[in-house]
């Protein structure tokens, strides 16, 4: 008896324990649903949970449009991208009774096509997906953001920057290297490095760049010592594009400027942080729920632009960033909104010494990867219009990769 | 205060531990139903003062993330809860011989995959070349031969080296980790993935996907039982598992049995991984096992190697993982709140075994007055 007397002593004790412990608040995942069109609940499928920056950005806007929209969500957080992305979807709609689905990860999409076959009055839309424009599911949808355009405006930040250090006789114009992390040897990496370098290039034309990959989109150990391996590789200005804040501590770290991504590292990098990019998904997110409130189809590949507010930057730190920065990034994005600056114009970058004049990307995924479509169109490569995920994947002269990684 | 006191004070502790074996078959279980019971309760209790949701809905919430909506006939849930079930509970059943022989086989994770990218390279390979049932045939055969395989060689080098074979079989799941990370670089070209592969999938049953999965579990459940409580290998595993001396004396091979029962170990992961890529991914990563090959390991504790014990412990892993993965989700709780709750299960049930085992004897206070 006394055993039981103690072994109950001893839950209560945990549970003042536990109350003593939590006072968290809670949201509320649900919203008011609107009036008379068609009612939506959207279901959301996330790989990681809030703790990844990536997933973070994701998470942040999904409450923001639905709120905004009035209407009721789900989520499923750290849902791999196997089978269980079939059967989150299915439980979001059989359960929780969404009929709008959205994944957040490249390889959900398989999985998430699965599905859409088999509830075929449900909208399924995917994030950096490949494979919509090709399925012939009238309810897949990829979409994806130009976000090279952003990445460009963020160079042309680093490029200010690194002209300020020329001019400051801190470097000479033929030390203005950069260095920059990135996860993967894809295109969609490899799309958004060349932006960047393109930016910084065309305020500074001597800049070089060198890339090195982690093999990992989070790994925080990894992204740090590669920013490491750059800086005293003579790179003197980080930019990264990898879910951590490895690099952005590394420069912190080694008083070397960096240029951010998913969202400001300001709060932990005070003295190094210029000016970061990001994708804001929410207007996607408002116009799928607009679509099947009124019943209108949702296009097989939806690309973001700055217009459409899905390419963002923070705010520029001015104790880092060079003087004159803000104008300047106004003054080329509003060459970028009126189509006469395009970023990946052939004019501007060449291959082995040559300018492109033709090149077949690979727009259509197939087993064996073949190049299957021209992407240069009057002297541009038109990234993210032939399908929205990036396809970019030349090797342009001044960038040199000091590695490969495909995972 | 004189020495004296002090002595006696350090002689008699104030509780000590006495083993007990008085407790009946009975009163054990009694114990073992009431913590997990308690266990789940304190879920309840931890879970409304994060989520300020009621008591009850809660659980409405837990048990709407595992059965889903079957007042209105949708069975999906169910099957993806059985599902989730068989393969932990197959992985289980995998170490089991294992551990009773008290071989530290920490390498189901391992096993599992390789056996699931021996489904995989011949799915991809053969998927067009073969009829569907000699493809079906090769397929399961492969990929248990590499289950196998995975498993025998840490049990080679045990019996002949004595090498350890906790971090053996360790090692044996990286080393397996990493080949299908560079399997998925060469056949995934740039993408670094596998699209789901149409051929050499296992039947569905009508249109249900899992249910043959679940029926071959059972099967394996049943047989394991027979196994190891009736056969005479069964027997000279636990003998070994005793004593390496006894089993010695007594004339069995002790090298021959470690081999053998990590190959019948090593090829029921095999035959999990086959289910897991052929039956139910039709595709490969490094993650389709996902961690169960570890947690397989606790059940199999938890289910006292007794493979209907480990049905049930299974299945209530499964139900808290899924129930409170519902619960965060729905009330906005960071998706650790899963592992939390099977963390406070199984101290409960880990815990209940101590007192099922031992007895708290107090001290006597009043013979020694005031200390």
């Amino acid at each position: 008896m006394k055993r039981i007397l103690c072994a109950l002593l001893a839950v209560l004790m945990l549970v003042a324990f536990a109350a003593c412990g939590t006072n968290g608040d809670t949201d509320t995942t649900t919203g008011t649903a609107g009036a008379d069109k068609t009612e939506v609940k959207v279901g959301f499928i996330f790989l990681h949970d809030e703790n990844s920056t990536y997933d973070k950005n994701f998470m942040d806007a999904a409450v923001a449009a639905c709120q905004e929209m009035g209407v009721e969500y789900a989520q499923k957080t750290q849902i791999p991208e196997s089978t269980d992305c079939y059967d989150a979807a299915v439980e979001l709609i059989e359960v929780d009774g969404c009929n709008v689905i959205f994944a957040d990860s490249f390889g959900h999409e398989s999985f998430l096509m699965q599905a859409a076959e088999e509830y075929p009055d449900v909208q399924f839309c995917h994030a950096t997906g490949t494979q919509a424009h090709t399925a012939g599911l009238k309810n897949f949808h990829n979409a994806f953001a130009s976000i090279y355009q952003g990445r460009y405006l963020a160079g042309v930040a680093a490029g200010l920057k690194l002209n300020e250090m020329i001019a400051d006789g801190k470097i000479t114009a033929d030390k203005a290297k950069m260095g920059y992390v990135g996860a993967f040897t894809f295109a969609e990496v490899m799309s958004g490095y060349t932006s960047f370098y393109l930016g910084a290039k065309s305020v500074c034309p001597t800049v070089t760049m060198d890339v090195k990959f982690t093999g990992s989109w989070y790994d925080e150990t990894l992204e740090k010592e590669a920013a490491l391996a750059l800086i005293n590789g003579g790179c003197v200005l980080i930019s990264q594009h990898a879910d951590s804040m490895g690099a952005p501590t590394a420069c912190e770290n080694a008083g070397v400027p960096n240029v951010s991504y998913n969202g400001s590292t300001i709060a932990a990098c005070p003295n190094t942080f210029i000016v970061s990019s990001r994708i804001d998904w929410a207007p996607y997110f408002k116009h799928m729920i607009e679509c099947v409130q009124n019943g209108t189809a949702i296009e097989a590949d939806w690309t973001g632009t700055i217009e459409t507010g899905s390419v963002v930057l923070t705010d520029v730190n001015t104790a880092v960033a060079a003087e004159g920065t803000v104008e300047k990034l106004e003054e080329v994005k509003g060459q970028l909104l009126d189509g006469t600056l395009n970023v990946f114009d052939t004019a501007n970058f060449t291959v082995g010494g040559e300018k492109v004049t033709t090149y077949l990307a690979d727009v259509d995924t197939d087993a064996a990867f073949t190049p299957d479509t021209e992407a240069i169109k009057d002297g541009v490569f038109a990234e993210s219009t032939l399908r929205s995920a990036p396809y970019f994947d030349l090797r342009i002269d001044g960038i040199t990769l000091l590695d490969e990684n495909y995972g | 205060m004189s020495d004296k006191v002090k002595t006696k004070s350090s002689h008699e502790p104030l509780f000590h531990l006495v083993k007990r074996d008085d407790m009946k078959w009975w009163q054990a279980w009694l114990v073992r139903i009431a913590a997990i019971v308690i266990a789940l309760l304190l879920v309840g209790v931890i879970s409304m003062l994060l989520t300020k949701e009621s008591f009850g809905s809660i659980y409405e919430t837990m048990y709407r993330g595992v059965f889903g909506k079957l007042e209105t006939g949708s069975t999906v849930m169910l099957w993806k809860f059985l599902q989730k079930t068989a393969i932990l509970l197959g992985l289980s059943l995998a170490v089991t011989p294992a551990f009773k022989m008290k071989f530290w086989n920490c390498g189901a994770e391992g096993q599992a995959l390789v056996g699931g990218l021996a489904s995989m390279i011949c799915m991809i390979e053969l998927g067009d070349k073969l009829p569907y049932p000699v493809l079906l045939l090769v397929i399961i055969l492969t990929s248990i031969l590499a289950g196998a395989v995975w498993g025998v060689i840490p049990a080679i080098f045990k019996a002949q080296y004595n090498t350890n074979e906790t971090l053996f079989t360790l090692m044996m799941n990286y080393v397996a980790t990493q080949i299908i990370k560079y399997y998925l670089y060469i056949e995934g070209g740039g993408s670094n993935k596998i699209n789901p592969v149409p051929y050499g999938n296992l039947p569905n049953i009508g249109d249900n996907k899992y249910a043959l999965n679940v029926i071959i579990v059972l099967v394996i459940t049943i047989l394991m039982y027979i196994y190891m409580n009736y056969s005479k290998q069964g027997y000279e595993i636990s003998v070994v598992g005793e004593s390496q001396n006894t089993a010695r004396y007594i004339g069995i091979n002790v090298k021959k049995v470690v081999i053998r029962t990590m190959i019948v170990s090593g090829a029921l992961c095999g035959i999990v991984g086959m289910l897991l890529v052929s039956g139910t991914n039709h595709s490969i990563d490094p993650n389709t096992v996902g961690g169960q090959g570890f947690t397989a390991i606790m059940v199999s504790w938890l289910g006292q190697f007794n493979p209907f014990i480990m049905v049930i412990m299974s299945a209530l892993v499964i139900f808290l993982n899924l129930g409170s993965a519902k619960v965060a989700d729905t009330c906005g709780l960071n998706s650790s709140f899963a592992d939390i709750t099977v963390g406070i299960v199984i101290l409960f049930v880990v815990g209940c075994e101590f007192f099922i085992r031992y007895s708290i004897k107090f001290r006597h206070s009043k013979k020694e007055g005031k200390v």
